[in-house]
């Protein structure tokens, strides 16, 4: 494998033009990875999911160069037709239409990053991976209290032309004092076997709002590993939803630093998994500040021979003080053969804390499905029933009523 | 160096059978120290292979280091893996020989005098009638059938069994501390209970008469056969003073049909000091299996000393219907640090278990609870509930915690629950203006938080071990 990072590395070297502070940054990060290699279960955060094994059983060789230079044709139909909305396109890991059509255009700046964020003692390879081959990083910075009027919908798409291929993007958002943004993530893959690695920073300052819905739903054969990190400042918001179905295995990653005082962060996340699909949610969320706020709830679907894994770590400084956090993961198992693995944490160094976590998982109640039947259903709308329930609760959590609607809808939950 | 050691070796083989009490194997770890020692023991051939076994294994394995509290590096060469008891000649003659500190916190448990002394190895007067005591224990013992004894005297008493059952739930290919344990193991308690039998009492209570140094690698071995029940226990509140800094005890219980153990500990042993020097490094490996149906395993202890405890008792259910329970409470104070929790793996149908975590840190030490519930693909109808709460005090220390929740079978229910927090000004400020001062009220709220664990306990060392709470955590605030 070293030898075809090193040939496709150069490849995509001298078929770029990056500058060469960024080809040095790229070479470091390059290196790194070289280094570590793919995450296995050694690793306390790959315990549950051995990306290293599961890229070897499920893809074999894998290819690291992708040409950003083949034009991606992109087809109107796909693009969501309910509500006005921004687009960001990206095919393949390139992006290929960047339209913030219903704002103003001065409030938002848009740049590409020479320097990107790199920490060469971070022991997550792929993010250094991610570092060394993706594409000109895309820099979206909005401007002091400018709210967005329209979400942003960024497609994610893949097609037939790429395969056994990584795919690695990123893209970084700045927003600046008490703004606001409204993002859904929907992922449209149409290709097979590939591996596919985002990254995304979100920087937020004061007062600033993130809403951010990420939606994987269509199957397909890909392996997807997602990270966002957010850093907040003073009194900011972030919220964070994830409907995890689509893809063959997937691990979503999100770190929030709440770094000042009044800032809350909100995870929610769904797994809808059947066939023998293995997701895996983990959220860090560190506070490092007094009065600060973290909510996450996580609920899992498992079907077939499915797997769901949530790893979920709340760490309070010793400084945070008042820190109010919660995390609750539920999984229902509806397969004999189908698997729930939970690591909720708590990592606590101040005493004036509120801090809780609970997890459960298990079949679903007999009773209840029993008083549904008794009442004229049968087991199978019984049981539909039921697990409409227990998403609902997730779903009845995303603040806008606009894009709940949508989501709604496109998840089949009433 | 190894030469010489050799040498030493060599004298003491014409030496051992005369005069015990003087010897002392030389320094470090080696086949030769561990031949010594199966020799100074009479043990069996089997036996010794056995540790050369684990002996061979040991030196491939590594020390782990995943733990939370580190701990500076272990120099093994330089330890001695056995050495018979002190004779009186160099324990202390009196109670006043004793440092204060340890006979007031005595006082505060409220441990007779005579006692007292025979947990400092203090010989007793003749008016003391503990042998007779003990004698009549054992009659009563004896005619039921239970055995209780040294595992060194069941090694020559009853091969069979311990041939049977040591190694059985920790083999020789465990981990790091298990297998050096299983390679220079000392000595330790042995108890096999017969067919249908209840053990007629605590066996805690003859244990703490007979309390003796059974050294930093203890082997304990508890057989439950078919329908019996015993309750046993570990340790005592009294505080501890141990020279050695490492203990690394393995302790193995087996219940078969329809049989219940139930192991508490306290443990007290000495935590260093108040700027987090010195004190017992805690690294035991406790490992129940409920091999029959209808077992039952139930593991109760309360923690509150040794500078580093590092151990999580665990259950194997294997049998269909079994039942394991852990119930802890872990207290530390100033530098002391506790990483400690249990295993639950259920593998048979229908088992339960049940954990209830109780964790105090105080001043400048760390606290984690970490624990494992696996339900495997066989294991239909189980269930686990899991419950761990932490009670901080100060913004100095640390309280954490890491469950690790594996559920491989749709028809079982694990719950797990977590909570963190302080006592709070309401709380203390009411039991103050009730006329309690504030290191009281402390302990009583401190107790009120405990109370799922103490009432585990044999009844009477639950009070005692309620008073212990409230000395560990002397001040700690204010």
């Amino acid at each position: 494998m070293e030898q075809k990072l090193k040939t496709d590395f150069d490849k995509f070297i001298s078929t770029s033009n990056f500058s060469n502070q960024e080809i040095k940054l790229k070479k470091e990060a390059l290196n790194n990875f070289l280094k570590n290699g793919f995450p296995s279960r050694k690793l306390e955060n790959w315990k549950f999911s051995d990306i290293n094994q599961i890229i070897k059983k499920n893809i074999g060789e894998l290819t690291f160069y992708n040409d950003y230079k083949i034009e991606n044709e992109i087809n109107d139909d796909i693009f969501i037709k309910e509500i006005e909305h921004n687009k960001i396109v990206i095919v393949n890991g390139k992006v290929e239409r960047l339209s913030f059509e219903y704002e103003e255009s001065d409030k938002i700046n848009l740049t590409t990053l020479e320097n990107f964020n790199q920490n060469p003692n971070d022991d997550n390879s792929l993010l250094s991976l991610n570092n060394s081959f993706s594409n000109k990083i895309n820099n979206i910075l909005v401007k002091k209290n400018y709210s967005l009027k329209k979400p942003l919908i960024i497609y994610q798409i893949t097609n037939e032309k790429v395969s056994n291929t990584n795919i690695n993007f990123q893209l970084n958002f700045d927003l600046e004092e008490s703004s606001s943004i409204k993002i859904i993530n929907f992922s449209d893959d149409n290709s097979e076997k590939n591996f596919i690695n985002n990254l995304f920073h979100f920087n937020l300052d004061k007062n600033a709002i993130l809403k951010n819905y990420k939606i994987d739903k269509k199957n397909n054969t890909n392996i997807k590993y997602d990270y966002s990190s957010i850093i907040q400042k003073e009194n900011s918001i972030s919220e964070t939803f994830i409907f995890s179905s689509g893809s063959n295995y997937v691990k979503n990653e999100v770190n929030c630093n709440l770094e000042g005082k009044y800032s809350s962060a909100f995870i929610n996340g769904i797994h809808l998994l059947s066939q023998n699909k293995h997701h895996e949610i983990r959220t860090k969320t560190d506070h490092l500040y007094e009065n600060t706020k973290s909510y996450q709830l996580i609920k899992s679907v498992i079907d077939d021979t499915s797997k769901s894994v949530y790893q979920g770590k709340i760490y309070v400084d010793s400084k945070a003080q008042k820190t109010d956090g919660y995390q609750l993961s539920k999984a229902v198992l509806l397969n004999e053969q189908a698997e729930f693995n939970a690591k909720p944490e708590l990592e606590i160094y101040a005493d004036d804390v509120k801090c809780s976590h609970g997890s459960a998982s298990g079949s679903l109640d007999e009773d209840s499905i029993f008083y549904l039947m008794s009442r004229g259903l049968d087991k199978k709308t019984a049981k539909e029933l039921l697990i409409n329930g227990f998403l609902l609760d997730v779903v009845e959590k995303i603040t806008d009523e606009e894009i709940k609607k949508l989501l709604k809808n496109m998840i089949g939950l009433n | 160096m190894r030469d010489k050691q050799i040498e030493n070796l060599k004298d003491y083989k014409y030496g051992f059978s005369t005069d015990i009490e003087s010897f002392k194997a030389p320094k470090g770890l080696n086949e030769e120290v561990i031949r010594f020692i199966s020799n100074i023991k009479k043990e069996p051939d089997w036996l010794l292979q056995w540790r050369l076994k684990a002996f061979e294994r040991l030196k491939v394995l590594e020390e782990p280091d995943w733990q939370k509290p580190k701990y500076p590096k272990i120099d093994y060469q330089d330890l001695y893996y056995y050495s018979a008891p002190k004779s009186f000649k160099e324990k202390p003659k009196n109670l006043e020989d004793l440092d204060p500190k340890l006979l007031e916190t005595y006082k505060k448990l409220g441990i007779p005098l005579q006692e007292q002394k025979r947990l400092n190895g203090i010989a007793v007067d003749a008016v003391f009638d503990s042998v007779s005591v003990a004698t009549t224990f054992k009659d009563t013992l004896t005619e039921k059938g239970i055995i209780f004894c040294s595992i060194s005297e069941a090694i020559q008493k009853h091969p069979d069994l311990v041939k049977k059952y040591l190694g059985s739930v920790i083999p020789i290919t465990d981990h790091f501390f298990a297998t050096l344990n299983s390679a220079v193991f000392t000595d330790g308690s042995f108890v096999y209970i017969p067919p249908n039998v209840k053990c007629p009492m605590e066996l805690s209570t003859y244990f703490r008469i007979n309390a003796s140094d059974t050294g930093q690698f203890e082997r304990t071995l508890i057989i439950a056969d078919k329908g019996s029940y015993v309750s046993y226990l570990e340790g005592c509140t009294a505080p501890m003073r141990d020279e050695n800094q490492l203990h690394a005890a393995n302790v193995e219980l087996i219940a078969l049909d329809d049989a219940e153990i139930k192991y508490s500990t306290v443990q007290n042993w000495y935590p260093g000091d108040k700027d987090g020097k010195g004190g017992i490094y805690n690294f035991v490996t406790k490992r129940g299996l409920c091999k029959g149906k209808n077992s039952k395993i139930s593991w109760t202890q309360v923690e509150t000393g040794s500078a580093i405890t590092w151990k999580y008792p665990s259950c194997i259910l294997k049998g269909d219907n079994s039942i394991g329970e852990f119930y802890s409470i872990a207290i530390t104070n100033n530098h002391q640090k506790a990483d400690t929790g249990t295993k639950m793996i259920h593998l048979g149908k229908n088992t339960k278990s049940k954990i209830i975590s109780k964790g105090i840190s105080a001043g400048k030490s760390d606290m984690t609870y970490r624990g494992l519930v696996d339900i495997s693909k066989n294991a239909f109808n189980s269930t686990n509930y899991t419950q761990c709460d932490s009670l901080l005090m100060g913004n100095k220390c640390g309280a954490h915690t890491v469950p690790y929740i594996k559920n491989k079978n749709s028809n079982s229910n694990i719950a797990h629950e977590a909570t963190t927090s302080k006592i709070s000004e309401d709380q203390l400020h009411y039991c103050q203006q009730r006329g309690l001062n504030q290191e009281e009220a402390v302990g009583l709220i401190v107790n009120g938080f405990c109370k799922e664990v103490l009432q585990q306990l044999p009844m009477e060392f639950a009070v005692e071990a309620q008073k212990l709470v409230g000395i560990s955590l002397e001040g700690s605030v204010g």
